[in-house]
């Protein structure tokens, strides 16, 4: 139990801030950060699995990101009857093409010897695909994207409930990190590191291009939700009812009944918007505890110390016969599904789907603060280093605004020195998140909470 | 005369534009593959230097505008380039002093400085932001053309025109001087092999009596006048904006890698390598074949091999390519 004492501490301490936003702030407010802190938390996961488990670096986070928000579209949205009408055949047809190239890829692979010829064979293939892909497709797409583009103009999705795709996403994060891997996983750690920012940017590229598929820039809007809508609990009784019981001794001293009615629809409005804020954090917090449980039980598994084994030295458990090249791909896959899930949820909660809000600053390099700051290759690390650096993202601009005001209070309120601050508050969340990453790390190099390792 | 139609309109969308993106981006190789090269790790910091480079260009160009300087046809950048020089040197020094020495002298194995400098490029990134905004900013001033296309027309009589901007060329010297100067440095000067020695052993070279230091140092002040000459004559060709230049980065270590990492002159070339093969692969060539083909081969589609949305493709296609076939790069890098 000890051993587990700075953990909950941390934990206390993380969970006192975010009610001290409730109080200070609002509940609404608090409870915005409780949730995507809990989405940061899974995609920190993700992460840690990837660097803290097996010490491999990816820089694509947030290109999973997006293809669990892709998912998110393709499930939920009704399919467009139209758009598969005029282009779904050919889109199957073209599919059916992408597969066989692949599969034409491997045969050539492994049934020819490594030669120029071969390599000329592959790219023949390669090149003879792609212009067949694009006769087939292209006038599809084309009819495709002309179906009322205001509203859909692509193929929609599935029109199933929205928590599938949680599943979904994870599944496709997984096999582009299945595809990726299998390229770029052999690469020194630097190399790495920069071919998976360049896939990712690569996956935002497509996505905010190929208007076929989840409408590009366009964005798709008004995801459904897999909890209620504010507008929906405000007219239904046991809510109302709920929120009379739960406001009985603010109501009952009002004694005029016209005001008593204003407030309670008041205090329904409000209560609306946070118990669909709960809705979330229930569901998100399902997810997390699952997850925990399930990357705890792998950590101290067999499994773990072998990843272990192999990040520490991975000549020693190559020779001892572990096959590093198949568990780094295993690995890779697996922390990328994680961030998959997240990315669904992220989607699911925002209600939206946005390919042009999709950034590496956001999505790739603030997970990693958050893995570095929470400890890399601890899981209860990474979730508190997820609560922790999205908490100060978020607050960051409200303090950093109020320091200003502070310091500045001498000038007036024309200073152009004074307003050109104010006007960048927003980008001293960068500053205070260069800074504590590179505090961490000098000081405190393994992280809040450090990794254990427990010695059998 | 239709080949020569088609061959000025591959020049004016292809060659001349690449030559000019290219040298950016050589410039710009040539500093990562130095850090790579002496300091050992990917400094994914380096696309803000150059943003933090550029703006004070920009800044001492606004300075020497408002008390009237200028330099007639040709930018004031110019002028105000040295000024930017400095301080983004001191500035380098700096970071290298408070942050980057300390995990050198620890030894840390590269991974942790690559991480290190993320650090570093989120605060670059905030200064930026904070000092000069995360909005568009031309700078440019003086001449913009030095041949418009009509004119070029009238000239020679084609159908086809070919516009060159003045800093398209400008691109062009300034690369050719930078280039020239420090290749001549690396080569023939003392410090220069030093470098070099530094570079290919580190402990040979410690016993030879070169001051570690030194090297780090030079090397710093290198990589900032190329991050702000590179930052500048971009930003002058097309606009500053501090979220580009962070996704500049990409084709330049690309450059680098391509290039073979830690070798300058095969960073130059890749830079070339990379944006030639970007354009060539984006460019619409309906046109080009249009004037080559006999009337009946006209193609009726665009005939682009990739859509521009998809530079990045081409990048990491390239990288992935030579990664596989020659992982030390076409031209021989450092492989450790």
């Amino acid at each position: 139990m000890r051993q587990y004492l700075d953990v909950f501490t941390a934990y206390i301490i993380m969970g006192l801030l975010i009610i001290l936003v409730g109080i200070l702030q609002s509940w609404g407010v608090a409870l915005a950060i409780l949730n995507l802190c809990l989405i940061s938390a899974v995609m920190t996961m993700g992460a840690n699995i990837q660097w803290g488990y097996a010490g491999l670096i990816n820089f694509g986070i947030m290109g999973y990101t997006a293809l669990g928000g892709l998912a998110a579209v393709l499930v939920s949205v009704p399919p467009v009857r139209e758009a598969w009408q005029v282009g779904g055949l050919n889109m199957i047809l073209s599919l059916f093409l992408i597969v066989l190239i692949i599969f034409a890829i491997r045969y050539i692979l492994k049934n020819f010897k490594k030669s120029n010829k071969r390599n000329l064979g592959i790219a023949l293939t390669i090149i003879i695909g792609i212009i067949f892909l694009r006769l087939i497709s292209g006038p599809a797409i084309e009819s495709i994207e002309a179906v009322s583009p205001a509203t859909t103009g692509f193929l929609g999705g599935l029109g199933l409930p929205i928590i599938f795709s949680w599943i979904v996403g994870a599944l496709f994060a997984a096999s582009i990190a299945y595809v990726i891997g299998k390229i770029a996983l052999g690469l020194r750690a630097d190399y790495l590191a920069i071919a998976t920012l360049l896939i990712s940017e690569i996956v935002i590229a497509v996505l905010k291009h190929e208007d076929w598929l989840a409408r590009g820039v366009k964005n798709v809007i008004g995801l459904k939700r897999p909890v209620p809508y504010e507008v929906n609990l405000q007219t239904t009784d046991w809510f109302i009812r709920l929120i009379e019981r739960l406001n009985k001794g603010t109501l009952n001293l009002i004694t005029d009944t016209l005001e008593k009615q204003e407030t309670l629809r008041q205090l329904v409005i409000e209560g609306s918007t946070i118990f669909v804020k709960l809705c979330y954090a229930g569901l998100f917090s399902i997810v997390v505890i699952i997850l925990l449980i399930l990357t705890q039980k792998a950590l101290y598994s067999p499994w773990g110390r072998m990843m272990r084994a192999i990040r520490d030295n991975e000549e020693a458990a190559n020779a001892m016969g572990k096959n590093v090249v198949k568990q780094h791909l295993y690995i890779f896959v697996l922390g990328s599904a994680v961030v998959g899930i997240a990315g669904a949820m992220l989607t699911t909660y925002d209600g939206l789907f946005t390919p042009g809000s999709y950034q590496p600053m956001r999505f790739t390099f603030l997970i990693w603060v958050m893995v570095i700051v929470g400890g890399s290759g601890n899981n209860f690390g990474a979730i508190l280093g997820g609560f922790a650096v999205w908490f100060v993202w978020i607050e960051a601009a409200p303090i950093s605004l109020y320091l200003i005001n502070t310091f500045t209070s001498g000038l007036e309120e024309t200073n152009q020195f004074k307003n050109h601050l104010v006007n960048s508050v927003p980008y001293f969340r960068y500053l205070v998140m260069g800074l504590g990453l590179l505090l961490i790390m000098r000081y405190r190099p393994k992280g809040i909470l450090p990794e254990k390792i427990r010695h059998i | 005369m239709d080949f020569v139609n088609a061959l000025v309109l591959f020049s004016n969308f292809v060659i001349v534009p690449a030559l000019s993106y290219g040298s950016q981006l050589a410039l710009g190789a040539i500093g990562v593959t130095l850090v790579y090269g002496i300091l050992r790790f990917a400094n994914f910091a380096y696309g803000d230097l150059m943003a933090f480079g550029t703006m004070f260009a920009i800044l001492f160009t606004w300075f020497f505008q408002s008390i009237g300087i200028s330099l007639g046809v040709l930018p004031t950048a110019l002028l105000a380039i040295p000024f930017a020089i400095i301080i983004a040197i001191l500035f380098s020094l700096l970071i290298d002093k408070f942050v980057f020495s300390y995990y050198r002298i620890k030894k840390s194995p590269p991974v942790t400085l690559a991480m290190v400098s993320i650090g570093v490029m989120f605060v670059i990134n905030a200064v930026v932001r904070i000092i000069i905004g995360p909005f568009d900013r031309i700078f440019f001033d003086g001449q913009k053309f030095i041949m418009k296309a009509n004119e070029f027309k009238e000239m020679t009589g084609l159908n086809e025109g070919l516009a060159i901007k003045s800093t398209q060329v400008l691109t062009l010297v300034v690369t050719i001087i930078v280039a020239s100067i420090l290749f001549w440095f690396l080569n023939k000067t003392k410090t220069g092999k030093s470098m070099r020695a530094y570079s290919d052993n580190e402990d040979l070279a410690l016993l030879s009596g070169i001051s570690p230091e030194r090297v780090v140092m030079i090397t710093w002040i290198i990589a900032a006048i190329l991050a702000t000459v590179a930052g500048t004559l971009y930003g002058l060709d097309k606009s500053f904006k501090p979220f580009t230049y962070f996704n500049n980065l990409l084709p330049i270590f690309a450059a680098a890698i391509v290039g073979g990492i830690g070798n300058p002159l095969g960073a130059f070339l890749g830079g070339y390598v990379i944006a030639f093969s970007e354009i060539v692969i984006t460019y619409a060539y309906k046109k080009f074949f249009f004037y080559l083909l006999p009337e009946s081969l006209e193609p009726n589609s665009l005939i682009q091999l990739l859509s521009t949305d998809y530079k990045f493709a081409v990048s990491f296609s390239i990288l992935v390519i030579v990664l596989l076939f020659r992982p030390s790069g076409i031209f021989k890098g450092r492989v450790s």
